[in-house]
């Protein structure tokens, strides 16, 4: 018994690692970027290498930078971190009622590497998912994050321009491949997504709110909208059992 | 290392990291009210369309950079395939447009 529980960890770890490989791919441009900008903005490479291990969100520390190069103090840029990172409020409660049921210091754990590309693989997988598959994902990902945060600080100016500018791309494509094969089987999903692209786009393009808050408030209003429309459907009998 | 920038890391951790953990912490899952969880169950999907866009057009100046990215990337998705060729693949047919197109 104690031997399948194992090898089910263990396998559950391996297939984490394997939907992680997408994401370590995806970070590599945006981390080495992030070294590079790190260090024009003056940081030291221990400084740039802590931020990236200590807090592991990319456009928090992106704008981070953009910030201390304009000389806002430090308490506005916590401030501003936070309200980019609310969201991520959102995917650890979606995550939550996805999860298996493990040790709470285990999820308090992996709670650290919920970033907005671990949560969208672990979100769209099929069945449940549990710490382990979470460890896997998050120690591909994170590792991929640091290691290349570090490399761009000592060799990101001298990658061609060319490739620079196309991987740009990378993160942006891993959240189509992960979208598009739930859209194919479900008009809901194409609604969710088509939705709160739309309120995003108005949110962030009008200027109405602060990215982080038009991403929280897009998606909360197109995951509402949506359900109420098949709440009133399905009539409140049909409701709730699928 | 500068301490200033010692403390603002430290607080973006921190700041970072509890929403992070706080709702595994606050909600034990699966009691929630069937509505609600209806919701969760949506927000996967609304996240990644807010997280496409606007954001995919913006990556470089020339907006058709990102258009061509974006339709790149959901022509290779809908065969099938894996989301790591999506990537590769999305990255290819921008070097080929940015060497034809260099602005």
């Amino acid at each position: 018994m104690a031997i399948t529980i194992t090898e089910k960890q263990t396998s559950d770890f391996r297939q984490g690692i394997q939907s992680g490989v997408s994401i370590a791919i995806g970070y590599f441009p945006i981390a080495l970027t992030y070294g590079l900008l790190a260090k024009t903005t003056g940081l030291t490479m221990a400084e740039t290498v802590a931020m990236s291990i200590f807090v592991f969100a990319g456009a928090a520390q992106y704008v981070s930078l953009s910030l201390l190069t304009s000389g806002t103090g430090i308490f506005e840029i916590v401030l501003t971190t936070f309200i980019l990172n609310i969201r991520h409020f959102l995917m650890s409660t979606a995550l939550n009622e996805k999860s298996t049921d493990d040790r709470l210091w285990k999820k308090a754990g992996y709670a650290f590497g919920v970033t907005d590309e671990t949560f969208s693989v672990a979100a769209t997988k099929d069945g449940t998912v549990s710490a382990g598959y979470m460890y896997g994902v998050i120690s591909v990902s994170y590792s991929s994050w640091v290691v290349f945060s570090g490399l761009g600080y000592l060799f990101g100016a001298s990658l061609p321009k060319t490739l620079q500018e196309s991987m740009s791309v990378a993160l942006y494509a891993m959240f189509i491949g992960l979208l598009v094969p739930s859209m194919k089987g479900s008009m809901k999903v194409i609604y969710l997504a088509a939705l709160a692209a739309c309120f995003n786009s108005i949110f962030t393009i009008s200027g109405m709110l602060k990215t982080g808050w038009a991403i929280v408030t897009a998606t909360l209003l197109s995951a509402i909208l949506v359900e109420l429309v098949e709440y009133f459907k399905k009539g409140k009998e049909g409701y709730g059992h699928e | 290392m500068n301490s200033t920038i010692a403390i603002m890391i430290l607080g973006m951790a921190v700041v970072t990291y509890l929403p992070r953990m706080l709702p595994f912490v606050l909600f034990k899952g699966k009691e929630l009210p069937p509505f609600v969880q209806g919701i969760l169950k949506n927000i996967p999907f609304a996240t990644l369309g807010a997280l496409i866009f606007p954001g995919i057009l913006f990556i470089q100046e020339d907006i058709l950079y990102g258009i061509i990215g974006a339709a790149a990337a959901i022509i290779i998705a809908f065969t099938g395939a894996n989301v790591i060729v999506v990537v590769l693949g999305a990255i290819a047919v921008l070097s080929v447009y940015s060497y034809f197109m260099p602005f």
